[in-house]
């Protein structure tokens, strides 16, 4: 009988928190954003597909078409092409292309850089209508960002 | 003017108050539908529908024309005429006790001597809507969803009952206009117990969360109405939504004083601002417990009916019926 009426009372009681519980929420500020109209920074920690960094000194890429990255990626999904030039040292860099649709993010290709050339992206919206959509020409891409 | 003379004064009265308990549904299952999702939002630190209208003001009447225009899908093998026909038992009684209800002293389609047992005799012919629609669809979880949800209705019916007779021995009537009027103190006072009862059988007559076991999501799809689609679902909606305002409306006659408030000009006419305020809020009761608590397991929810609630409805019963006795 004393087991029947503390169950009675314990189970009101809890009822009674959890329902304090909800109401806090109900009064507290809303924590998500209105998604398309509305974005929130990304966390540096995101890994999007990987992109070329622009070096701030030079203006430009830092890709010496070592081709260390084409080789390693288990997934072979990056292609890298080079020509030597008259003046210049070493090779220039003509084409760097990532087939996004085999890519399994595992990094292979940013551990493995010599000159830290590559990085994640934080580009979160990627949907395309064709597959064509998800080859990237990150040299494109490394001369439109500002 | 002489054609409209040869009707009766009554049958005008009658026809306005059945025009009024039609708006008073949709325009609940309207305000009731857009309170419901926006608190379930904020309740988790949304913000609920925000896109059609001022705050999403216009969702629920883009949803209703979207629901008028989607495609009946009936089973095959479902039994067809009582598949049609379980929607529109569940929707179709829905105005009855709404026009018994004195939302103000003046504004009542008529005041019926058994206006309490009317009210619970109709609501429960949800019961059978429910059994028939899960029947009909030939499909295992609607079937179970209809079984739960008759054990669970005629289990609650009988403390929610108790609770309710514990009132009527103390104001003697069946009339809610005699029931209110004899509230100089709110029952809620009087009568905390029965009042506490009637709570919980209320959130389990409406099959709500946390005694929502008929329509169970994780366990059996949508329960009765898995095979419901377009217009027929959102008759169970509708029916739905207003039997949970027809219990607030009870809970709030017989137990909060009804009309009761500070008075206002014209009060005969404006009670009514009272009165939907109390009903109103024990429909925000209703939302914040549904997204509070979990769902129970069914031995628990019966535990809880036949273990807990009726042998204290009995008990209040008697001790009521002792006091107003002496």
């Amino acid at each position: 009988m004393k087991a029947y009426f503390s169950e009675l009372f314990t189970g009101a009681w809890s009822l009674i928190v959890g329902m304090k519980v909800t109401l806090k929420a109900l009064f507290s500020p809303v924590v998500t954003v209105q998604y398309p109209r509305q974005k929130i920074d990304v966390t540096p920690n995101y890994r999007g597909h990987i992109d070329l960094i622009k070096d701030p000194e030079t203006g430009t890429h830092r890709c010496i078409t070592c081709g260390s990255c084409m080789r390693d990626c288990p997934s072979d999904c990056i292609v890298v092409e080079g020509e030597k030039r008259e003046g210049v040292k070493g090779k220039v860099l003509t084409l760097f292309t990532l087939d996004y649709t085999k890519c399994s993010h595992c990094g292979a290709c940013v551990e493995v850089c010599p000159t830290d050339a590559l990085d994640y992206c934080d580009d979160y919206e990627v949907a395309g209508s064709a597959r064509e959509d998800f080859h990237y020409d990150l040299i494109k891409r490394v001369e439109e960002r500002e | 003017m002489e054609t409209l003379n040869a009707f009766a004064p009554e049958l005008i009265r009658m026809i306005i108050a059945v025009i009024g308990a039609a708006v008073l549904v949709f325009g609940n299952a309207l305000v009731m539908g857009y309170m419901e999702r926006k608190l379930a939002g904020h309740f988790q630190r949304r913000t609920g529908p925000m896109e059609v209208g001022f705050h999403g003001i216009l969702q629920l009447i883009v949803d209703g024309i979207k629901l008028m225009a989607k495609q009946l899908v009936i089973p095959a093998k479902a039994d067809k005429p009582l598949y049609m026909l379980a929607p529109i038992i569940s929707f179709a009684p829905v105005f009855l006790p709404l026009l018994v209800i004195p939302f103000s002293d003046r504004i009542q389609g008529f005041d019926l001597d058994v206006a309490l047992l009317f009210m619970l005799a109709i609501a429960s012919v949800n019961v059978f809507a429910v059994l028939i629609g899960g029947w009909a669809s030939n499909n295992k979880y609607s079937m179970f969803g209809a079984f739960r949800a008759v054990a669970q209705s005629i289990a609650y019916e009988i403390p929610m009952l108790l609770s309710l007779l514990a009132i009527v021995f103390m104001t003697n009537t069946f009339s809610l206009r005699g029931i209110m009027d004899a509230q100089n103190v709110w029952f809620i006072f009087l009568q905390p117990v029965a009042f506490l009862i009637y709570l919980v059988s209320m959130v389990a007559e409406t099959n709500r969360a946390p005694f929502d076991l008929p329509e169970a999501e994780s366990e059996l799809t949508a329960g009765f109405h898995t095979e419901y689609s377009g217009m027929a679902f959102s008759l169970f909606m509708m029916a739905e939504y207003t039997n949970m305002f027809i219990a607030s409306c009870i809970a709030t006659v017989f137990f909060l004083g009804g009309t009761s408030g500070i008075p206002l000009p014209y009060f005969e006419y404006t009670g009514i601002i009272w009165f939907l305020l109390k009903a109103y809020m024990f429909m925000f009761f209703l939302v914040w417990i549904r997204w509070t608590f979990p769902r129970t397991r069914f031995d628990q929810l019966m535990n809880l009916c036949w273990k807990y609630l009726l042998p204290f409805s009995l008990v209040n019963l008697l001790i009521t019926v002792v006091v107003v006795k002496l």
